[in-house]
């Protein structure tokens, strides 16, 4: 390949690594929110609580917000595959095009059409028919989800497919291997708790900020608990399945995941490391510091203390045997931090909304300042997680982008030029980060503005009525 | 592979038609309603009218594009892989309109501040005219061909996308668009926007007519056949421009959602004509070759058959599609129907509008 193409392939990675990521920013609010939304709706359905109808206003207009830029920033992922990475596109769209089409008609009309009914229907639906909008927008969302990781699983384990040997392409055989691998079940099941965790960290901080200036601590103080709640269960849920995911990862993506842990020559039983340093190259085959626990990694890879795990420089080995000469390793030094700044920020914040939790039972949470000036940062932090989630799934599996059958070097488009793409790139950069500002500083101004005041005495109560 | 195999392709060929159909007809309008919002809309209180038309669903609207391109993917990842690596930087710009555009309609209310909102009203209105002008210009570079090589890539540069015939239908889709926008606002609004949506769909009609005769005229220079396809694909060109005066006529009567059917109806047409003059191939090949003998024939183009996916993607999703297209179509159908009454553009108590949130005064 020339030095032309390299870069052109070059630029298209970080081109989709950067819009991806920045879709995911707003992903996992747009589900989180969208069922704590969803939720206070119920409440105040339920309960006729005046309370419930200003909450679910106030929170939902953080919601359309997200929405807004998680729907625009999605299409660009939809054509980008065909504008960056057409070769990929011809190898593959007999199987992966399947569940992105399905997404599109299953899921993104659900939750599309249904937010605008949502936003501007209060007026001219039964309050419970409005409710059920909302219901539709989560599931559009959580389906959604769903159908993007099934495309996603089958590049990081193939199923369902056989290699035609007349078009060179892989064909579709069962797309119900496809939608159902274990793979795909736990990433969505990890996903979906992290999208929690998201909402939840978001709704403390919201929280957190209006009982730092005594703004309606009632309720607040309210809230506050509720999202210490779902922290928690959904920090304990994301924990599992990640767990989980990471012993199937070993077998199915064992290169991925000797690498995560910085694991280059095989042991038995393996030690697992908690802080590693390789020399400075980008693919290095040992460790030059390492700090580690004996049978950690064997008893965590299997539930057994004495068991085998094969090593980095193993792998590359039995991948030269099958692919032929070349590199098949990771960078590990990204995949290896990814994975341990993912799981310390998913303990810290398990701990966080534990100690939270423990001052509410004290009743002290309100009275608590630095806990709660410490709980508005915080939100980064889930953020981070999530990015660095995908930053593992996605790295971990170079130098595939279908793991085994086709590496990421081959994937680009060749009738790109090299100057378009760093122009899209550029382009790219510029209007994201432009958003995103607008973005943020939107959320701040709606967030400081609180919920509307409740009704006078004597008034009706108001509607969920968030279009005008 | 037998006869089923060839009825397959044709078969998705036929959805693919029918989602950028719908995807035209629907975003088509608020494409219109966008373009013309400052125009037809003279204050804050009728720019609020004209932007409430589409607020509820564009959104969705949106979502005909989505699974229009995931659908050319999934069945013909030949045709999408060179559609969209081949017109890089025109899908580029559409993404970016269509991304402000969507911001512009989510957020231009969401601050009580003059300058916020008037620049994103920019945005809308360039946000809808700049793909309205594209994607003409796209489908026109698809029938009329661009360069493709005899891998099947693309092989032009950018000036390749921007030819006479390309502008002149990114020109007819622009002036379409804002037609059916114009007669869009006619049948959801009242009063004075209502008047002067009115007044700009007389004015469209001709323009808009005139340039869908004038590409067809061209188209049917340019291909020289005689063929039944291309007399199926005339008589739906001349049915689309037998429609839309239909629709002067009716919108001069104030037959507004019969004048709304016929601007939709001619979108249908102009798409079916498309489709029609295309088939067998999804994107002509302007590339040409001579032979021993001297005679230069066009090669590369890109067929249903040498772009489409395997039998069994292709039956597998036909039933997917079969099973919930109809869902999606009843409740996208219902949600029009919900927001059917007429918006006027002043704020008065017991008008149209409802008073939300953030038009109290900020204290």
């Amino acid at each position: 390949m020339s030095a032309l193409a390299a870069t052109t392939a070059e630029l298209s990675r970080w081109q989709f690594a950067i819009t991806i990521i920045y879709h995911f920013l707003f992903v996992p609010i747009t589900i989180g929110m969208g069922l704590f939304v969803a939720g206070l709706q119920t409440a105040w359905y339920r309960t006729k609580q005046e309370r419930y109808q200003r909450l679910t206003v106030f929170f939902g207009k953080i919601l359309i917000i997200n929405i807004a830029l998680g729907v625009v920033t999605g299409i660009v992922q939809e054509f980008q595959f065909g504008m960056n990475w057409a070769t990929y596109s011809r190898y593959v769209g007999d199987i992966f095009g399947a569940p992105l089409a399905i997404e599109g008609l299953v899921a993104f009309f659900l939750e599309s059409v249904f937010i605008g009914l949502w936003i501007f229907g209060a007026g001219r639906l039964s309050p419970r028919v409005h409710l059920a909008t909302i219901w539709a927008v989560a599931l559009g969302s959580i389906l959604s989800a769903y159908f993007i990781l099934a495309a996603n699983s089958w590049m990081q384990h193939p199923v369902g497919y056989h290699l035609n040997k007349v078009s060179g392409r892989a064909e579709m055989t069962s797309l119900w291997a496809i939608m159902t691998q274990g793979n795909l079940l736990e990433a969505f099941a990890h996903v979906m708790s992290a999208a929690v965790v998201t909402a939840g960290a978001l709704v403390l901080a919201v929280s957190a900020y209006h009982l730092l200036k005594k703004n309606e601590v009632e309720l607040f103080a309210h809230t506050a608990q509720i999202s210490l709640v779902v922290l928690l269960i959904g920090g304990i849920s994301v924990a599992t399945w990640g767990h989980f995911q990471g012993q199937l990862v070993s077998r199915e993506q064992p290169m991925k995941m000797a690498a995560a842990e910085a694991l280059f020559e095989t042991e038995k039983p393996a030690s697992l490391s908690l802080f590693a340093l390789q020399p400075f190259e980008k693919y290095p085959s040992k460790n030059s510091f390492n700090v580690t626990v004996p049978h950690a990694l064997s008893f965590l890879t299997d539930w057994r203390w004495n068991s085998k795990v094969y090593g980095i420089n193993y792998w590359q080995r039995e991948y030269q045997k099958e692919y032929g000469a070349g590199n098949y390793k990771p960078i590990v030094a990204v995949n290896y931090w990814s994975f341990r700044l993912m799981i310390a920020i998913g303990t810290l914040l398990v701990g966080w909304a534990a100690l939270g939790l423990w001052l509410v039972r004290r009743r002290k949470l309100e009275q608590s300042r630095r806990f709660l000036r410490l709980s508005i940062p915080l939100l980064a932090l889930p953020f981070l997680a999530n990015t660095f989630g995908w930053l593992l799934r996605e790295m971990g599996r170079q130098p595939w982008v279908v793991e085994g059958l086709l590496k990421t070097s081959d994937a680009f488009s060749r009738a790109v030029s090299v100057q378009a793409v760093a122009f899209t790139l550029a382009g790219f950069v510029l209007v994201y980060t432009l958003l995103a500002a607008i973005e943020a500083g939107l959320v701040v101004y709606v967030v400081k503005r609180g919920p509307e005041p409740p009704a006078d005495k004597g008034e009706q109560p108001k509607r969920i009525e968030l279009g005008y | 592979m037998g006869g089923d195999f060839l009825s397959l392709q044709g078969f998705w060929f036929v959805v693919i038609g029918v989602l950028w159909a719908g995807y035209l007809v629907l975003e088509g309008f608020d494409f219109g309603v966008g373009m013309l919002m400052r125009l037809i809309g003279r204050n804050d209180a009728e720019r609020k009218a004209v932007i409430g038309t589409i607020e509820p669903v564009w959104d969705g609207n949106e979502v005909w594009l989505i699974v229009a391109g995931g659908a050319t993917f999934a069945a013909f990842p030949n045709w999408y892989a060179t559609l969209f690596s081949g017109y890089y930087i025109v899908f580029f710009l559409i993404l970016i309109a269509l991304i402000f555009r969507g911001v512009a309609i989510e957020y231009r209310t969401k601050r009580d501040d003059r300058r916020w909102r008037s620049a994103w009203e920019l945005a809308i209105v360039l946000g809808s005219a700049v793909p309205a002008f594209l994607w003409g210009l796209t489908f026109a570079n698809i029938i009329h061909g661009v360069p493709i090589d005899s891998h099947g890539e693309f092989s032009g540069g950018l000036l390749d996308l921007f030819g006479g015939y390309a502008i002149l239908g990114g020109l007819t889709s622009l002036t379409l668009f804002a037609f059916h926008g114009a007669v869009f606002l006619t049948l959801r609004t009242t009063g004075e926007v209502r008047l002067r949506a009115k007044k700009f769909a007389i004015r469209l009609v001709a323009p808009a007519a005139a340039l869908v005769l004038a590409i067809f005229v061209w188209s049917a220079t340019d291909s020289g056949g005689t063929d039944g396809k291309w007399i199926a694909a005339a008589l739906l060109a001349g049915i689309a421009a037998l429609l839309l005066t239909l629709s002067l006529g009716l919108v001069f009567r104030d037959r507004d959602g019969a004048a709304f059917a016929a601007t939709a109806l001619a979108i249908c047409s102009s798409v079916a004509a498309f489709f029609v003059g295309l088939y067998p191939n999804v994107l002509v090949s302007s590339t040409r070759q001579g032979n021993l003998f001297g005679t230069v024939t066009t090669v590369n183009n890109l067929t249903v058959f040498s772009s489409s996916s395997s039998h069994h993607t292709l039956a597998t999703m036909a039933i997917v599609a079969l099973i919930f297209t109809p869902i999606v179509l009843a409740y996208q159908t219902w949600t029009y129907w919900v927001f059917r009454a007429r918006l006027r553009g002043d704020p008065l108590p017991g008008g149209e509008l409802l008073r939300g949130p953030n038009d109290r005064p900020t204290s």
